[in-house]
């Protein structure tokens, strides 16, 4: 069995989540104080992509970044490098699809957060800085792990999206997702089978992590 | 010294706050939802006020006409938050380490251990908020907020997260504590007897409005407001018509009452304190009542009398267990009232 659709998965999910979990936080913290009917336009769009058809997400995608598109022909003029079909593209499609759940995750960390310890801090002369970086960020610590690791299971198992930005070219962009669909299409029913166990491994496995972080959120 | 003067509109009414303390503590009274925590919060400067000025010792922390509005970390000012605000994820010794920025990083460590000396609590440093009792909390709330220096004190209901019989020894706690402090120190209540026992001045707020400021004794011998009446804890206030300078008419209790002090113009109401209602007939403000309820508390008896003229209106009466018996479970009684302890009110609020 070649295992390269397993390691592109976990390193498109990997750098996706990293991606996602820096600025679903950013965007949680900054869209949190803005005035409210800001916040509503904001949040609908940054949560779209949640309820969306992941090949509608794939679409719109191409739209931006396929050779003929706006940014992807800009990006080909400019470094000669194409954006779609590249076994990293799919961290585009991962991203987009999985951003809202990180997002989500942390602004509700961030609601209930109490907002009087940043007050306390404060009138104790601590800078703003300090405040995020020491009071805030640890006290929502658990729900943000949680947000990363969900994130983290849903980048594993995308799709649609990938499959319409990155393709499915074996020993390239295949990843465990496009390789079983492609497994089935020309009936190796025997190899998909395998894939589909490691998959759901682990996604057996994040999920008993995001519970057991769960758990100890409630017992602190 | 601590001046404010502060606007600002609220969801439900306008704050409109202005007041000054000048050594001891202060006292704001008001019931709660009346604005006095959204003062504290203007003054130490994590809510801004629309408009106003406040004045901390010569400093000005906010001057809306100057367009002046301090950090909370330039103000200087302690807060003391209701139900502490200690940071949970930090031990007894961290969050006093909070409080000493101000310090270079090597003399953090030793200075906050001798803060949690002052205040027993050394041998706690390594626990965590939530594996200190209500007493300990508190204490460490007050050693880290009195470790970051500030140049006045702000009390937000300190004892309110209490239980009764910690609340005592709390407060005889804080009173050593705030006697050892030099600058002015602000206790937002809605106890009055906490007041009594806490300040020597008090400033009234009702619905967002400051009343002038008084002594706590002024407040309790004579209020002058339906509001101030009620915060002093005066159990009787009924609306009331302004009849000539030392007679009313309450016609909820069908009284005419004489009264000692002279009627303002703008009387609304008159208050009568509980235990200022005597039994047995007299020759001026007396009346026949109806015992509707009688309720025993620990060391006093309540007794709930509907006046035999009036629309049904009740007064409480308050008397010793003994006065009582010597009534002999009566089923009417007469009753008189001092002339000098009917208080005329003005304002609203009834």
């Amino acid at each position: 069995m070649d295992w390269y659709p397993l390691l592109n998965s976990l390193r498109v999910a990997a750098i996706a989540s990293v991606a996602v979990f820096f600025t679903g936080i950013a965007a949680a913290h900054y869209i949190a104080r803005l005035p409210r009917a800001v916040k509503g336009v904001l949040d609908v769009a940054l949560t779209l992509p949640l309820v969306l058809p992941p090949t509608v997400v794939g679409f719109l995608l191409l739209r931006l970044l396929g050779p003929r598109h706006p940014l992807g022909s800009w990006v080909w003029d400019t470094f000669g490098v194409r954006l779609t079909m590249q076994w990293w593209s799919a961290v585009f499609a991962v991203a987009v699809v999985v951003f809202p759940l990180m997002y989500r995750t942390a602004r509700g960390a961030f609601e209930s957060f109490d907002e009087r310890l940043a007050q306390a801090a404060r009138t104790l002369g601590r800078s703003n800085t300090y405040v995020f970086w020491r009071i805030r960020m640890p006290c929502c610590r658990q729900g943000l792990i949680a947000g990363a690791v969900l994130s983290f299971a849903r980048a594993i198992g995308e799709y649609g999206a990938t499959s319409m930005v990155a393709g499915y070219t074996p020993g390239k962009t295949a990843t465990v997702a496009t390789e079983v669909y492609q497994l089935w299409r020309i009936g190796d029913n025997e190899t998909a089978i395998r894939w589909v166990a490691v998959n759901i491994a682990i996604s057996a496995v994040v999920l008993l992590a995001v519970n057991l972080l769960e758990k100890r959120e409630r017992n602190r | 010294m601590l001046e404010v003067r502060i606007r600002k509109k609220l969801d439900s009414f306008t704050l409109d706050v202005q007041f000054a303390a000048d050594g001891g503590v202060l006292a704001l009274l008001g019931a709660s939802g009346c604005g006095k925590s959204m003062t504290l919060k203007c003054i130490a400067g994590v809510e801004r006020p629309d408009s106003g000025r406040i004045v901390l010792n010569g400093r000005v922390l906010f001057d809306s006409d100057e367009g002046i509005c301090l950090t909370p970390q330039q103000r200087r000012v302690g807060m003391l938050f209701q139900d502490y605000a200690l940071f949970p994820h930090m031990t007894a010794l961290e969050n006093v380490k909070a409080a000493l920025g101000h310090l270079p990083r090597r003399r953090r460590e030793a200075e906050a251990m001798a803060q949690l000396e002052r205040f027993q609590l050394a041998e706690l440093f390594a626990r965590t908020p939530d594996r200190l009792s209500g007493g300990q909390r508190q204490r460490l709330a007050l050693a880290r907020m009195l470790a970051a220096q500030p140049e006045v004190l702000l009390l937000d209901e300190p004892f309110s997260a209490l239980d009764s019989h910690l609340r005592d020894q709390m407060e005889r706690e804080m009173i050593r504590h705030l006697q050892g402090y030099a600058g002015d120190v602000v206790l937002v209540s809605h106890d009055r007897d906490e007041v009594c026992r806490m300040c020597r001045q008090v400033c009234v707020l009702t619905r967002g409005r400051s009343e002038p400021r008084r002594t706590v004794q002024e407040l309790m011998a004579s209020p002058d407001t339906v509001s101030a009446a009620r915060l002093s804890g005066c159990k009787n206030v009924s609306s009331a018509v302004r009849i000539s300078e030392h007679t009313v008419s309450c016609p909820d209790w069908g009284f005419t009452l004489e009264t000692a002090a002279p009627v303002p113009d703008a009387l609304t109401a008159v208050g009568i304190r509980a235990h200022h209602i005597a039994p047995g007939a007299a020759e001026r403000n007396s009346a026949v009542c109806r015992v509707a309820q009688v309720r025993r508390s620990a060391f006093s008896v309540l007794v709930t009398l509907l006046p035999e003229r009036g629309e049904g209106e009740a007064l409480t009466m308050e008397l010793s267990p003994e006065e009582w018996a010597a009534q002999g479970e009566a089923e009417t009684l007469a009753v008189h009232i001092p002339p000098d302890c009917v208080l005329p009110l003005t304002g609203g609020g009834l």
